[in-house]
C-alpha cells in the first residue's frame, strides 16, 4: 500500500528537493554553457576550450569565478533601478517555472511515498507558459534601463518577437491539452504512458511547431534577434558586465532547459521509459499502474531503481534537447527581422490553427466512433503525420525565406560606374 | 568599364524549402560534430616551425672565453633604420675593440636584419623566435648580456656553415 509522504517528513523532502534540483538546473546550466563552446569548436573543426581541468571541465567555474570578481560598470545615464532590476527579472522566472516538470517516478521512503516534482500545481502547463512569457519582462526592462539605442532596439524586438511566438506556442500546446484532457505535467506523462506511446507521433505537427516557437521564445538562433550581434552589439544586455551579465546569460540557458525539458516531458513521455513497468499515478489516493480488462486499478511498485532509471530517462531526453539547441544554433543563419515576424504571423500562427481544428475534429470523430485508445493514436499519427509532411515539404516552399531566395533567376551583368557616379547597376540583383 | 560577372543560381522561390534545407545543413553540421579532424594547433605544446629565415629577437655571439664577439665597429648603429642600437664602443690594453654598452631596443627595432647583414664579424643576429612576452616595458630593451645569454637559432639569413658569405 502506497501513502503520499505528509507531515515533517514531506516538509523535509520538498526543502531537499528544491535545494538539489536548484543545484541540479544550475549545474546544467553551467555546463549547457561549456557544451556549447565544445560542441560549436567540434561543428566548426577546432576543440573549444579544453585547458581548465581534464576536457575543459573545470571551464564554467572559471567563467562564473571571473565574472563574481569582475568590475560591474553602471553606465551614468541608466535608470539605476531598473538596470538592477532586469538581471533578477530575467532570471528568477527561468528558474522558477522547472518547479512544476516532473523529472523521475516516484520514490518510494520509510515515510511514504515522495513525488519527484517540486510542485505538483494544478495548473502545470498554464504556469510555465505565465511564468515564461515573464521572462521577457527582465530583457524590455533591461534593455530600456540601460539607456542604450541597441539594448533598447533589442529590448523592442524582444518583446515583438515574444508576443508573435507565444501565440504559436500556445497553440500548438492545444493539441497535447486536448490529448492529455489536463494541464498538469504529472497527468501528461501518465496520459502518454496509458497510450502507449509518446505524443511526439501521434502530434508530430504539434511537436514541430513547439519546438519552433520554443526556439523563437528562449531567443535562439535562428530568432536570437534581441542579441543579434552583428546589427544590435548584443541588443539588450550591451550594456551589461560581470555578473549582471551573467545573470542574462544563466536566465537564457535556464529558459533553454526548461524548454528542453518540455520537449521531453509534452512529447517524449518526460521521465517514462518505453514499457509499463515503470507508470506511476496518482489515481483517487492510489499510487496506481493501470487499469486491468474489468477497469480496477492496480497499485504499482515504486522503487529506488525505477526512479534512478526514470531520471535517466528523463535527463538523456533533454539532453538531446539541449544538444538540438546548440546544434541548431551553429548550423542556421539568423533570419532577418521581418522573415521572423513573416514566419511566426503568416505560417506558424495559421499552421497551428489549421491544425488544432485537424487534431479536434480527429478526436471528435474517433469519440464518435468510439475505437480504442490504441487505434485512436494510431489514426492521429497517420494524420498528423501527412499533416507534417505537407507541412515540410510543400507548405513552407519559398515562403520563409524571401528576399534573395525571391528573384528570380536572369543572366545579369554588373556595370561598374566610375567612382564620381558611384552606383553598382546589377541587372540580375534588382527588382 | 563593364564588368561581366557570373549571377550565384538561386533555385526559385517556388521551389525552396526552408526546413529541408536546415534539415541538410544540420546534417552537414553533425557530420563535422562527429568527425575527429580539428585544425586546431595545442600551442605551448606544439610549436609552429618557423621559416628557416625567420627574423626574431637578436642575440650576440661569444667568443669561447666568453667575451662578445661585438668589435664596436659602428656599422650596425649607422645601418640600423629604426635607429634602436645604442652602441658605445671602448678599447682594451692590446687595442682590441670592444662594446661598453650595446643596448637593442627591440620595441623600436623593425626586424629587417640589416644589423645582421652589415656585421663584418658575424656577432650580432636576429634569431627565430617570437616568444618575447615580458611583464613590463623597459624588459623590452635588451643589453649586451641578454644578447650574449638568448639561446635561440639564428635565421639562415647567415648561413652557420658559410659564415663570411663567401
Amino acid at each position: 500500500m502506497n501513502t503520499p509522504i505528509s507531515g515533517l517528513p514531506l516538509l523535509l523532502a520538498s526543502s531537499l528537493k528544491i535545494a538539489i534540483m536548484f543545484g541540479v538546473v544550475m549545474l546544467t546550466v553551467a555546463y549547457t554553457t561549456l557544451a556549447e563552446r565544445r560542441i560549436s569548436a567540434f561543428i566548426q573543426d577546432r576543440l573549444g576550450p579544453n585547458r581548465v581541468g581534464p576536457f575543459g571541465l573545470l571551464q564554467p567555474i572559471a567563467d562564473g569565478l571571473k565574472n563574481l570578481v569582475k568590475e560591474e560598470a553602471l553606465p551614468g545615464t541608466a535608470s539605476k533601478f531598473y538596470f538592477m532590476l532586469g538581471p533578477m527579472l530575467a532570471m528568477v522566472p527561468a528558474l522558477v517555472t522547472f518547479a512544476v516538470v516532473p523529472f523521475a517516478a516516484p520514490l518510494p521512503t520509510p515515510w511514504g511515498v515522495v513525488d519527484m516534482i517540486i510542485a505538483d500545481v494544478p495548473i502545470g502547463l498554464l504556469y510555465i507558459l505565465a511564468l515564461s512569457s515573464l521572462g521577457v519582462y527582465g530583457i524590455v526592462i533591461g534593455g530600456w534601463a540601460s539607456n542604450n539605442k541597441y539594448a533598447f532596439l533589442g529590448a523592442l524586438r524582444a518583446s515583438a518577437q515574444m508576443v508573435s511566438y507565444e501565440v504559436a506556442l500556445g497553440l500548438s500546446l492545444i493539441v497535447v491539452i486536448m490529448m492529455a484532457g489536463n494541464v498538469t505535467l504529472t497527468e501528461i506523462i501518465w496520459q502518454q504512458q496509458q497510450l502507449g506511446f509518446w505524443f511526439a507521433f501521434p502530434l508530430s505537427l504539434g511537436f514541430i511547431l513547439f519546438v519552433v516557437s520554443a526556439f523563437a521564445e528562449t531567443n535562439r538562433l535562428p530568432f536570437d534577434m534581441p542579441e543579434a550581434e552583428s546589427e544590435l552589439i548584443t541588443g539588450f544586455h550591451t550594456e551589461y558586465s560581470a555578473m549582471k551579465f551573467s545573470m542574462f546569460f544563466i536566465a537564457e540557458y535556464a529558459h533553454m532547459l526548461t524548454a528542453a525539458a518540455l520537449m521531453a516531458t509534452l512529447f517524449f513521455g518526460g521521465w517514462d521509459l518505453p514499457g509499463s513497468w515503470d507508470d506511476a499515478f496518482w489515481y483517487q489516493g492510489e499510487l496506481i499502474r493501470g487499469f486491468d480488462a474489468t477497469g480496477a486499478p492496480i497499485a504499482a511498485a515504486p522503487a529506488l531503481w525505477k526512479t534512478l532509471l526514470t531520471f535517466a530517462g528523463f535527463a538523456v531526453k533533454t539532453g538531446f534537447f539541449l544538444v538540438l539547441y546548440i546544434w541548431v544554433r551553429w548550423t542556421l543563419p539568423r533570419f532577418r527581422y521581418d522573415q521572423v515576424m513573416t514566419l511566426g504571423w503568416k505560417i506558424m500562427l495559421p499552421t497551428a490553427l489549421a491544425y488544432v481544428m485537424v487534431v479536434s475534429a480527429t478526436i471528435l470523430v474517433l469519440d464518435q466512433v468510439g475505437v480504442s485508445r490504441f487505434t485512436h493514436g494510431l489514426v492521429l499519427t497517420v494524420i498528423s503525420g501527412i499533416c507534417t509532411v505537407a507541412f515540410v515539404f510543400f507548405l513552407d516552399r519559398g515562403r520563409i525565406i524571401g528576399g534573395a531566395a525571391a528573384v528570380k533567376n536572369r543572366p545579369g551583368t554588373v556595370v561598374l560606374t566610375p567612382p564620381s557616379q558611384g552606383v553598382i547597376v546589377g541587372e540580375g540583383a534588382s527588382k | 568599364m563593364a564588368v561581366t560577372t557570373r549571377l550565384i543560381q538561386r533555385p526559385d522561390s517556388g521551389r525552396i524549402s526552408y526546413l529541408r534545407a536546415a534539415f541538410k545543413g544540420m546534417a552537414i553540421t553533425l557530420r563535422h560534430m562527429l568527425s575527429p579532424k580539428t585544425v586546431t594547433q595545442q600551442y605551448p605544446e606544439e610549436q609552429t616551425e618557423l621559416s628557416p629565415r625567420w627574423r626574431g629577437t637578436h642575440r650576440m655571439e661569444v667568443h669561447a672565453d666568453g667575451r662578445p664577439k661585438c668589435v664596436a665597429c659602428g656599422l650596425c648603429p649607422t645601418v640600423c633604420p629604426a635607429n634602436c642600437i645604442r652602441l658605445v664602443g671602448g678599447e682594451d690594453d692590446q687595442g682590441n675593440r670592444y662594446p661598453i654598452v650595446y643596448e637593442i631596443d627591440e620595441f623600436r627595432c623593425i626586424f629587417c636584419g640589416m644589423c645582421q647583414e652589415v656585421c663584418p664579424v658575424e656577432a650580432i643576429h636576429v634569431g627565430r623566435d617570437f616568444e618575447n612576452a615580458e611583464y613590463t616595458r623597459d624588459r623590452f630593451v635588451y643589453d649586451l648580456d641578454r644578447l650574449m645569454e638568448q639561446d635561440h637559432p639564428t635565421t639562415l639569413l647567415w648561413d652557420p656553415s658559410d659564415p663570411a658569405s663567401e
